[in-house]
C-alpha cells in the first residue's frame, strides 16, 4: 500500500514532470541536447529581411526535377505551356514550394471573388455607386437572377444621377473579381477617353456608374434606364489561378432586358499578362465608334463588317 | 400511395412523387435556385419518411418527365428488364436500401435486381442513404468495361490524363501528357478538352496522340472532347479516334440544348466500332454533373439528383467505357460549398455504379465556390475508398484552360499507395517496363517527362 505521504510525493513528481521539461530528459536526452545546443547557437532576433515573394517566380521557368534525362528538352517543352510541370514531388506528394505557390494563387483568386472594391477607389474615381438586389457576396454567387436586378431606391438613384440620354454610358461592376477592377480601372478609363477623342467622341466621367454585386446582364437594365446609345461595361472575370486580375469589357448598342446574349460584344482577358488595360482601352474606343456608325453590336456588328 | 407524414406531431404533405423526391434531397443550392427545396430541415426529414414508404412501382409510374414527352424517359423505361422489375416492384424504397446494404447481398445479387431499376428508383434510394451508406453500397459494386484496356477491376484505380492548354499548342499538350504518364496518370484515358472545336483541330490532336501512343506502345485510350458531331466528322475523315465523348443531360430537352439526341449517339457509337482505333466493345465516354439540366431550363421542376440519375439511365443504353461526373465545375449556384460537392460526388458515384456504369469523378471546384484543394483531397479519399473507377489527372491540379482546380497526377499516385491499388493491368505492366513503377510504387524516374525525349 502506498501511504498518503508517498502518494503526495508521487503527485508532486508527476506534476513536476508534466511542467518541467528538464525532468523528462531521460528518454529523449540524446536527441534533445544537440537540438537545444543548436538553437542556442542560432537564436537570433527577427531581422528586417523579407523572404522572397514566391508569387513572383515565373512558373514556366521554375524547374525542380533533380536528375532529368534531358534538362534542356524539358525546359523547352515546359516553356510551351502555363501548366505547372516539372515541379517534382516528395514521395507521391507535392514539393513544399509548389504547394505553397498553388495555395497563394488560389488565395488570390478567392479573395478577388469575396472581397469588395475599396470605398477609396470608388470615391477617388468619383463613381456613382449603386447595387443590385443581392444583399451580400453569398447571395451574389448563388443567385445570378438577383445580380441583374435593381430595387426602386437604386433605380431612382440611377435616374436622378444620369441626366439626359448619354451617347456612351460607362459602367464598372465588381463581378467575380474585385481585384480586376482595382488593378485595371485607373488605367483603362483614361485610355478609353483618349481613344474616343480620336473619333470626336466622349463619355461623361462624372456619370460613371459603379455596380456592387454585378452580373453581366445588369447592363441591360442600365441601358433601359438611361436610354444610352452605347453601354460600355467593365466587369471582373471569374478568376483562375494564372491571374485573379482579369477584367472583361462588354459593349452593347441600346441594350434592353431580355435581349439575346449574342448582341453583346466582349473583350475578355484584360490584365497585365493578357491584353493590357491601356491597349484594351484603345480597342474599346474603336469598337464604340463602329457600333455608333452601324447602330449594331455583337454578332449583328460582325455580320456587317 | 401516401404523400403525407407526421413529424413531432406536425403533418407534412407533399404535392407529388417528384415533390417528395426534391424535398427529400440533402441541401443543394441548385434545388433552392429551382425553388423546389424543402423549406426546413424537418420538412426534409418528413419527405424522406414519405419516400421510404413509396414502392418502386410508385416511382415507375411517376417518372420525372412523362414517357410520351421525353426520349430519355423512354430509354430508361424501355431498357428495364421486366422480369427483374416484377420481382421487386412491391418493395418500398426502405426495403431496397436495406437489401442493398445487407452483408449477405452481393454484387452478383445486386446486378440481377439492378436491371429492373429505373433511374428514379436509383435516385430515391440514394436520397435515403448517408454518405457512408453511399460509400459502403458503391464499394460492393464492381463495374468493368473494356476498350483497349479494361477499367474497374478489383484493386485497380485509374485516371484520365487531362493535358489541357489555353491555345491547344501541341507541344505544350504533349509536355503535360509525358509528365502525366510518368506519374502513372492516363491509364483510363488521355483526353483533351480542346479550345478549338473544329474538325481540323480535333483530327490534328487525335493523330498526334495516336502517333505517340504507338511509338511508346502505351496500352490506353485517347479522346479529344469536342462535340460528338465534330468527332464523328473527324472519324469519317479518317482520324484515329479512340473513345467518343459527349456531355449528356437527364432530359431530351437538355440533350437538345447540348445539340444531339439518342440517334446521334447510337450513330457515333456505330462509327467508332467500325472506324475507331479502340477495340471495344465499350467505346463511349460521357460527362455529366448535377445542375446542368436546371442551367439549360430542362429540369421540368425535378431535383438535380434525380435528373443526374437519369443521365446514367440514358448512358447505360450505349454501354460506355466511362462516365465522368464533373462534380464541382458548375459553380455555387448549384453546389454551394465543399459539403454539397462532397455529397453530390458520393451520390453520383453510387447511382452510376448501381446503374451499371463505369463511374469516375472529376473532383473539382471553381474559384467562386467555398472549397479548396483540401476539400478535393477529402472527396478523393472518400471516392477512392468507395472504389471509384477513375479520377482526373492534371498538372498540380490546376487546369490552365478551363480555369478550375481538380485532382493532380500526384493524387492518383498517392491514393494508389494509400489504398494499395494499381493502374489497369496492361498499363501497370507498361509502367514497370518503362521503369516508372516498381511493385506498385513510383520509382525515381516517375515525374520526369524528359524520359520521353530520349528517342
Amino acid at each position: 500500500m502506498v501511504d498518503k505521504q508517498e502518494m503526495k510525493a508521487m503527485i508532486v513528481s508527476i506534476l513536476e514532470e508534466m511542467t518541467d521539461p528538464s525532468s523528462t530528459e531521460s528518454a529523449t536526452k540524446v536527441v534533445e541536447k544537440p537540438i537545444n545546443k543548436q538553437e542556442e547557437a542560432t537564436v537570433k532576433e527577427a531581422t528586417e529581411e523579407v523572404l522572397e515573394d514566391i508569387t513572383q517566380i515565373d512558373i514556366r521557368k521554375q524547374f525542380l526535377v533533380p536528375h532529368p534525362a534531358d534538362r534542356e528538352g524539358y525546359l523547352k517543352m515546359k516553356a510551351k505551356t502555363p501548366a505547372r510541370l516539372g515541379l517534382w514531388r516528395s514521395g507521391p506528394r507535392y514539393k513544399t514550394q509548389s504547394m505553397l505557390r498553388f495555395r497563394a494563387d488560389h488565395a488570390a483568386a478567392q479573395d478577388a471573388v469575396f472581397s469588395y472594391v475599396s470605398k477609396d477607389l470608388i470615391e477617388e474615381m468619383d463613381f456613382i455607386e449603386v447595387a443590385t438586389k443581392c444583399k451580400d457576396k453569398d447571395e451574389y454567387v448563388t443567385r445570378p437572377d438577383l445580380g441583374r436586378q435593381f430595387d426602386d431606391e437604386n433605380i431612382a438613384t440611377i435616374q436622378q444621377q444620369i441626366k439626359g440620354t448619354p451617347q456612351i454610358q460607362v459602367i464598372v461592376g465588381d463581378g467575380l473579381s474585385s481585384a480586376a477592377i482595382e488593378a485595371n480601372i485607373k488605367e483603362i478609363l483614361p485610355s478609353i477617353k483618349q481613344g474616343l477623342k480620336m473619333f470626336d467622341l466622349d463619355y461623361d466621367e462624372k456619370a460613371v456608374l459603379f455596380i456592387k454585386h454585378a452580373r453581366v446582364p445588369a447592363m441591360d437594365k442600365i441601358g433601359e434606364l438611361t436610354k444610352a446609345e452605347i453601354v460600355c461595361y467593365l466587369i471582373g472575370e471569374r478568376p483562375g489561378l494564372v491571374t485573379a486580375e482579369s477584367m472583361s469589357a462588354y459593349l452593347a448598342y441600346r441594350p434592353i432586358v431580355g435581349m439575346p446574349e449574342a448582341r453583346r460584344t466582349v473583350i475578355s482577358n484584360i490584365h497585365s499578362g493578357g491584353t493590357p488595360a491601356v491597349e484594351a482601352g484603345a480597342y474599346i474606343a474603336e469598337l464604340v465608334s463602329k457600333m455608333l456608325q452601324h447602330k449594331k453590336s455583337g454578332i449583328d456588328l460582325k455580320e456587317v463588317e | 400511395m401516401i404523400l403525407k407524414a407526421k413529424l413531432f406531431g406536425k403533418v407534412y404533405s407533399f404535392q407529388s412523387v417528384m415533390d417528395v423526391m426534391a424535398k427529400a434531397n440533402e441541401e443543394k443550392s441548385g434545388d433552392r435556385l429551382a425553388g423546389i427545396i424543402a423549406t426546413s430541415s424537418e420538412e426534409r426529414v418528413a419527405a424522406k419518411v414519405v419516400l421510404a414508404q413509396l414502392t418502386l412501382e410508385d416511382l415507375y409510374n411517376h417518372p420525372a418527365v412523362p414517357y410520351e414527352e421525353d426520349e430519355v424517359t423512354r430509354i430508361i423505361i424501355d431498357d428495364i428488364n421486366q422480369r427483374a422489375y416484377n420481382k421487386i416492384k412491391h418493395w418500398t424504397v426502405e426495403e431496397l436500401r436495406e437489401w442493398l446494404l445487407a452483408t449477405t447481398t452481393t454484387d452478383y445479387d445486386i446486378k440481377q435486381i439492378a436491371r429492373g431499376l429505373t433511374s428514379e428508383m436509383i435516385a430515391a434510394v440514394a436520397k435515403l442513404m448517408s454518405n457512408l451508406d453511399l460509400i459502403y453500397g458503391a464499394k460492393k459494386l464492381l463495374v468493368t468495361k473494356t476498350a483497349n484496356t479494361t477499367i474497374g477491376e478489383v484493386g485497380r484505380f485509374s485516371s484520365r490524363l487531362q493535358p489541357n492548354h489555353p491555345t491547344d499548342d501541341i507541344d505544350g499538350i504533349m509536355a503535360s501528357v509525358m509528365e502525366g504518364l510518368s506519374y502513372g496518370s492516363g491509364d483510363a484515358l488521355i483526353g483533351l478538352n480542346p479550345v478549338d472545336d473544329s474538325t481540323e483541330s480535333v483530327k490534328r490532336i487525335l493523330t498526334k496522340f495516336e502517333e505517340f501512343r504507338n511509338e511508346w506502345e502505351i496500352p490506353t485510350q485517347t479522346c479529344v472532347l469536342a462535340h460528338v458531331k465534330t468527332q464523328m466528322e473527324a472519324m469519317r475523315q479518317g482520324a484515329p479516334t479512340g473513345l467518343v465523348f459527349q456531355s449528356i443531360a437527364g432530359s431530351e430537352k437538355g440533350n437538345t440544348a447540348f445539340g444531339f439526341n439518342a440517334t446521334d449517339i447510337a450513330e457515333a457509337k456505330h462509327l467508332a466500332l467500325q472506324q475507331g482505333q479502340v477495340v471495344g466493345p465499350n467505346v463511349m465516354y460521357f460527362e455529366t454533373g448535377q445542375g446542368s439540366e436546371l442551367s439549360s431550363d430542362a429540369h421540368y421542376g425535378v431535383d438535380q439528383v434525380t435528373m443526374e440519375a437519369r443521365c446514367y439511365g440514358f448512358a447505360k443504353r450505349f454501354d460506355p467505357f466511362m462516365v465522368n461526373t464533373v462534380v464541382g465545375f458548375i459553380g455555387p449556384e448549384y453546389l454551394y460549398d465543399s459539403k454539397q460537392v462532397t455529397r453530390a460526388g458520393l451520390e453520383d458515384h453510387f447511382m452510376g455504379k448501381l446503374s451499371g456504369i463505369s463511374m469516375g469523378c472529376d473532383i473539382c471546384y471553381t474559384n467562386h465556390m467555398k472549397a479548396d484543394q483540401n476539400d478535393a483531397e477529402n472527396l478523393l479519399t472518400l471516392l477512392g475508398t468507395a472504389g471509384v473507377n477513375f479520377v482526373m489527372g492534371i498538372p498540380h491540379g490546376d487546369d490552365v484552360m478551363l480555369n478550375y482546380q481538380t485532382t493532380g497526377y500526384h493524387e492518383t499516385a498517392t491514393i494508389r499507395e494509400i489504398l494499395n491499388k494499381r493502374p489497369t493491368r496492361e498499363f501497370e505492366q507498361w509502367m514497370e517496363k518503362m521503369g516508372f513503377m516498381h511493385e506498385g510504387k513510383l520509382t525515381s524516374l516517375a515525374g520526369d517527362a524528359s524520359v520521353f525525349l530520349k528517342k
